[in-house]
This record gives C-alpha cells, sequence and structure tokens, in this order.
C-alpha cells in the first residue's frame, strides 16, 4: 500500500456512506417490524429482505475494493490496543455486513419460506427445511443484529473521537467528502 | 487550516458530551422503534399472550388452530380466475396442494365436538418458484372488524369476569353476525363437509394492470349432512381426523374454489361485513385432497399458512387483518419450531 495516501479510494468512501446509511435503516426497520401487527409490517419485511440483499451484494463488492485498494494506515501515535480494536471490530464489521444477510436468507430458506424481494424477485432456497437449523439461525440473525448495533455505536463514537478529540486524520479518511486536502495532511504529518 | 492539536480541555469535554449524547440518542431511538419505550404497542407477542389459555400454550404447537392433520392434493385450475388476475396459479393447470385441516383452538387436545370454528390451511405451489399460501375458516363473517377489536375479542373471552364477553358485544355490535352463526349454525360431521371462507380481502391484478378487490372461498363438493353439536359430542374426542382419514382413503375429496368480486364501495378492510349475494362470484378451480397424513410427522407441520404469502398478481389490500395475521403467524411459528422438543415427531427419519 502506498504510504502516502490518507484516504480510502473515492468508491470505498462512496460504499462505507451509502452501506452506513443501508445498515442501520435494516437495523431499525428489523426491530420495528417484529414489534408491530400494523398493514406496514408487509411492506416493511417486503424492504427488510429487499434492502438486506442489496446490502449482501455491496458488502462484497465492497470486499473486493478493499482487497484491491487496501486502507490508510492508522496513525503511528495511536495506542496499540487502540489499532488492534479498530482492526478487529473492522474485520467484525465486515463479517456482519455479509454475514446478517446469509442469515436471513438462509432462515427463510429453513423455514419453507418463499424468499419474494421486492418487485416479484425470488431468490432460490439456500438450505433445506429444518426446524432445528431455522432456530438456530433465527437466534444467529437475532443476537447478532443487535451485537451489530452495539458495534456500529462504538464505531461511530470512536470515529467521532477520532474527528473531534484527537483530530488525526481518521475520520478524514472516510470522510463522505475531502475535509482536509491531501496537502494539508502531509502539512501535518510533518507537524507532528 | 490545520486546528491546534492537543484540542483545550473545555472543547475536549463538550467533544465527550457531544459522543454521548449521539451514541444515546441513537441507542433510545433504537428502543423506542422496537417498542421497549411503549409498553402499550400492540405486538405480535401480545396477540399471543391473549391467545394463549390460562394454562399457558400448547409448546411446540400452533399458538392457534393448534389442532390439526395433514393433507396433500392437487388444485386443478380451471383457467377461469386468468380473467382477473395474471397469477400463474389461476392459469388452467394442476399445481400441487399441501394443507391442513385445523380447529380453531390453542388446545391441541381439545375435542373435535367443542371447537366452532374450524379451518384450512393451503398452500399451492405452481412451477415457477411463487407460491399462494392462505388459512380459512368455516364462519361466513370474522368475528372482530380489526386486528385490534380481535384482541380486545380474545382479552374478553379469557377474562375471570363473567360478563366481560356480554359487555364486548354491546360496545362491538359488529360481533353479531359471527355471534349469531356461531349459536345458529348447523354443524357438520366432517371437514370435507366444510365450506371454508377466506374473509379476508385481497387485491387480484389481471394482465391489463386492473385491480379487483376479492375474497375467496372453498364450497365442499361432498353432500351437507347438517347434525348437532350434541349429536357430534357422542361422537370421539378425534372423530373429525378419523373421519377423514377414513373417507379420503376410499377415494379424493373436492372443494370448488370461488372468487367473488367487491362491487366499488363494498366494505374490503372490514371481515365481519359480508358483500352482498350477488357480487359477481368466479369458480376458479377445484382442491382435490387425496391424502392425510398426522401433523407429527405430516408435511404441513412446519409450515407457516401466512396469508400474505401470495403470488405476483395477488397482493393484499385495504384489510388489516392480512398484515397482522402475518406478523402473529411469524412469532407463532418462530417458537414452536424452536420448541419442537416439546411435540416429538414419532419417526426418526433424515428429517430433524
Ligand atoms: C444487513 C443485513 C440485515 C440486518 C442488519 C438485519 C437485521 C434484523 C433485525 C434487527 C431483525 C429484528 C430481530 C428481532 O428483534 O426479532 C431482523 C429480523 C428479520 N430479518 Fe433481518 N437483517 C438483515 C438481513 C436480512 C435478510 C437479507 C433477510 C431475508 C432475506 C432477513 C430476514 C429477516 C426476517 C424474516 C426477520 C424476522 C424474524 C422473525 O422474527 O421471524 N434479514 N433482521
Ligand atoms: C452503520 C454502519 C457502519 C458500518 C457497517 C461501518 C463499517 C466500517 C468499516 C468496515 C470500516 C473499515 C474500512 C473499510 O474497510 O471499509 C469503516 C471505517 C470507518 N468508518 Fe464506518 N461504518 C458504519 C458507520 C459509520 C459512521 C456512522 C461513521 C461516522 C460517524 C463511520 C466512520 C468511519 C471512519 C472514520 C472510518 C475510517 C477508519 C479507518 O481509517 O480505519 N462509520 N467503517
Ligand atoms: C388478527 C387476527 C388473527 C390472529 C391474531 C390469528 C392468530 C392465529 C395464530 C397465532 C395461528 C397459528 C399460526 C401458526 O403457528 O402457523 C393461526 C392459525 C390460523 N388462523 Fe388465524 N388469526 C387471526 C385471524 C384469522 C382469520 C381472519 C382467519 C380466517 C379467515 C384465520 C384462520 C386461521 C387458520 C385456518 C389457521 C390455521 C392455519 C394452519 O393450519 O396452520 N385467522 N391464527
Amino acid at each position: 500500500m502506498n504510504a502516502i495516501r490518507h484516504h480510502f479510494s473515492p468508491l470505498q468512501r462512496l460504499l462505507h456512506w451509502v452501506m452506513a446509511i443501508c445498515i442501520l435503516a435494516m437495523l431499525f426497520i428489523g426491530v420495528g417490524m417484529v414489534s408491530t401487527i400494523m398493514p406496514k409490517y408487509v411492506p416493511l419485511v417486503s424492504i427488510h429482505k429487499t434492502l438486506g440483499a442489496v446490502i449482501l451484494v455491496l458488502a462484497l463488492i465492497r470486499l473486493v475494493t478493499r482487497f484491491y485498494y487496501g486502507a490508510p494506515p492508522l496513525p503511528a501515535d495511536l495506542p496499540e490496543p487502540m489499532k488492534l480494536a479498530a482492526e478487529l471490530s473492522h474485520y467484525a464489521l465486515y463479517a456482519l455486513m455479509i454475514g446478517m444477510p446469509l442469515l436471513g436468507w438462509g432462515m427463510l430458506s429453513a423455514s419453507a419460506y418463499p424468499v419474494e424481494l421486492y418487485g416479484g424477485i425470488y431468490l432460490p432456497a439456500i438450505l433445506p427445511q429444518s426446524d432445528s437449523l431455522r432456530t438456530l439461525l433465527w437466534n444467529a440473525h437475532f443476537y447478532l443484529a443487535f451485537a451489530f448495533f452495539a458495534l456500529i455505536l462504538m464505531h461511530v463514537a470512536a470515529a467521532l473521537f477520532h474527528a473531534l478529540v484527537r483530530h488525526d486524520g481518521v475520520f478524514d479518511a472516510m470522510a463522505p467528502v475531502p475535509i482536509h486536502d491531501e496537502a494539508t495532511r502531509v502539512e501535518y504529518k510533518a507537524a507532528e | 487550516m490545520p486546528e491546534p492539536r492537543p484540542s483545550p480541555a473545555r472543547s475536549v469535554l463538550g467533544s465527550f458530551v457531544l459522543i454521548g449524547v449521539v451514541v444515546a440518542g441513537s441507542a433510545a431511538a433504537f428502543a423506542y422503534t422496537a417498542g421497549w419505550l411503549s409498553p402499550e404497542r400492540l405486538t405480535p407477542w401480545k396477540m399471543l399472550e391473549a391467545l394463549a389459555p390460562p394454562s399457558g400454550p400448547a409448546l411446540g404447537h400452533r399458538r392457534n388452530h393448534a389442532k390439526g392433520i395433514c393433507f396433500t392434493g392437487v388444485f386443478e385450475s380451471n383457467g377461469n380466475g386468468a380473467a382477473i388476475s395474471r397469477a400463474s396459479v389461476l392459469a388452467a393447470g394442476q399445481y400441487p396442494a399441501l394443507g391442513r385441516f385445523n380447529l380453531g383452538t390453542p388446545n391441541p387436545d381439545a375435542t373435535d365436538a367443542s371447537v366452532r370454528v374450524r379451518g384450512i390451511g393451503l398452500r399451492i405451489t405452481p412451477p415457477d418458484g411463487q407460491e399462494w399460501r392462505m388459512a380459512m375458516i368455516n364462519a361466513p363473517v370474522f368475528a372482530a372488524s380489526t386486528p385490534d377489536g380481535f384482541h380486545e375479542l380474545l382479552v374478553a373471552a379469557g377474562s375471570k369476569d363473567p360478563n366481560a364477553m356480554k359487555v364486548f358485544a354491546e360496545a362491538h355490535p359488529e360481533f353479531a353476525p359471527f355471534g349469531a352463526w356461531a349459536k345458529n349454525a348447523p354443524w357438520t360431521g366432517s371437514y370435507a363437509e366444510d365450506r371454508f371462507n377466506g374473509l379476508n380481502s385481497f387485491i387480484f391484478t389481471d394482465s391489463s394492470g386492473a385491480d379487483h378487490a376479492v375474497r375467496w372461498s372453498l364450497l365442499p363438493e361432498a353432500q351437507v349432512e347438517p347434525v348437532t353439536q350434541d349429536d357430534l359430542k357422542k361422537l370421539g374426542p378425534d372423530f373429525l381426523e378419523q373421519e377423514i382419514t377414513q373417507r379420503i382413503r376410499s377415494g379424493p375429496q373436492r372443494w370448488t374454489m370461488t372468487v367473488t368480486v367487491a362491487n366499488p364501495g363494498d366494505p374490503t378492510a372490514d371481515p365481519t361485513k359480508a358483500w352482498p349475494d350477488d357480487r359477481r362470484t368466479i369458480e376458479v378451480g377445484t382442491l382435490v385432497v387425496q391424502r392425510i397424513e398426522a401433523e407429527a410427522d405430516g408435511p404441513c407441520r412446519d409450515i407457516n399458512f401466512d396469508p400474505t404469502v401470495l403470488p405476483p398478481g395477488i397482493r393484499t389490500s385495504d384489510d388489516p387483518f392480512p398484515a397482522a395475521r402475518s406478523s402473529v403467524y411469524a412469532k407463532s411459528y418462530d417458537l414452536r419450531t424452536a420448541e419442537a422438543k416439546d411435540y416429538p415427531r414419532t419417526v426418526t427419519g433424515p428429517k430433524p
């Protein structure tokens, strides 16, 4: 990886922010839909399945861009445990972005539900019907959803900590629009 | 414009407060969406609580219509339905059918003569991956005009107060037609003689894109012999299951599926209101039941006959019930599949 690169590529940033909105929406739609018996239940479930499938596709594209472009290094002065936490949490976020949709899809397959997306698109079953399997997957989808949300909260807190307290360029690396240009960042480094 | 670094203590404090507010605010919004801050929200869970008998639900079983028996057969579509819906299942042809005859009780051990409402769960699968699932009952109208009203009815029916049902019926005049049916309609001695009604309204979309509000029913081909509840009480506790097993052993049983189309202005959102008899009614096909299997090991056991599982060409209408039912059936299904050990299968095959 290029050592003087301080930003994620524009494609990575685009994916990060689009997906951040989609994933947060998914978590809210998920807990919202299972708590209501109102007519909105039906469209919410339909959106949940469809958006979930879109997230799976985007996450796989994002994984490819991550291998292709890599990631800018974390600041050299960041304490080792924080670096480790950042790296591990990013792995976990990737695993959840890909895992949650697969769990949802698998759960519906094992329940012998048709996996119908918005617009009459049917996904094939990826697992045979099985009550024990669907229970396992249901539990995983349920508990991991809350773990996902908790992790995102920590991730957001950390991002804001970098942006507001440390001012160390970590936030700028993923900022939706460039906040400081490359030159500023180099100056910044030099000033350290 | 490089910022000063490190930040002054006051702004650091402010930043931490801001971060705390963002995190706590997000968590609170999440909790609100999940209903944790709104104990008054009518959730699928509350509906199940209201359905459960005082002794608690029968683990491993459906939370309502808990007693039932599986069947398989075919749906012979005659093609007439294609005039009002582009659903492939209504194009002429024979499609596999899977279903379940059942009793409207949360108690899987109820005696057959004690249960007024009988039902059928049905899934028809045309070859293209689409599915049509439905669950219908023998009553001509439903007991409540809204899901909230149904919850109130369940609470009243389960109440220790002997006046609760009277109070409910007075506050809900729309209950009267169902109440009259339950009291006065003749009973039958066989599932094969029962008419099953979908009661809820759905929208059919034809190939030109035009919508038609409809309700559907299954009319028995078998001769109906009315009997009284007292006569049925003399039969065994499971006579319905034994009878249908016997009957189908000697030959398949048939029901004609009819679809009734609403006139503009007919009440589609309220299943307590029947439509006038003169509405256009189309015979769309025949359900042929060919084989009966006990539920414990049968193919209907782990199927959720969710009335919102519809093929393209059929969709939900402004009737609030299918959505409410879907959400509650899903919760019931979550629970009962997780409790499989409480309702063991009798054969230990490769199926879990
Ligand atoms: C990033 C992806 C996803 C996230 C974050 C997510 C999140 C959630 C959440 C928070 C719930 C509510 C859990 C509860 O409180 O009971 C839920 C439920 C559900 N999800 Fe997902 N989900 C994702 C993808 C999917 C996909 C792709 C499908 C199906 C194709 C799916 C199907 C379901 C179903 C059917 C339920 C309801 C389960 C039930 O209680 O019966 N999910 N999801
Ligand atoms: C809501 C779901 C979110 C998910 C799933 C998510 C996921 C990720 C992942 C996996 C990374 C690692 C970089 C990569 O390889 O893509 C990352 C980086 C980053 N995210 Fe998020 N993110 C989310 C929301 C947010 C939000 C709301 C913020 C800002 C408040 C944010 C700020 C950042 C920053 C600043 C980085 C760069 C960290 C670095 O340089 O290593 N993220 N995010
Ligand atoms: C809001 C109102 C309703 C609630 C809360 C409700 C609740 C339930 C529940 C919890 C089940 C068990 C589902 C499962 O575990 O698979 C069930 C099954 C059933 N319901 Fe309802 N129901 C409602 C309205 C209706 C209506 C309007 C009809 C008839 C038109 C109906 C007919 C049936 C039938 C036939 C079954 C048995 C399906 C099977 O064999 O699996 N229900 N209901």
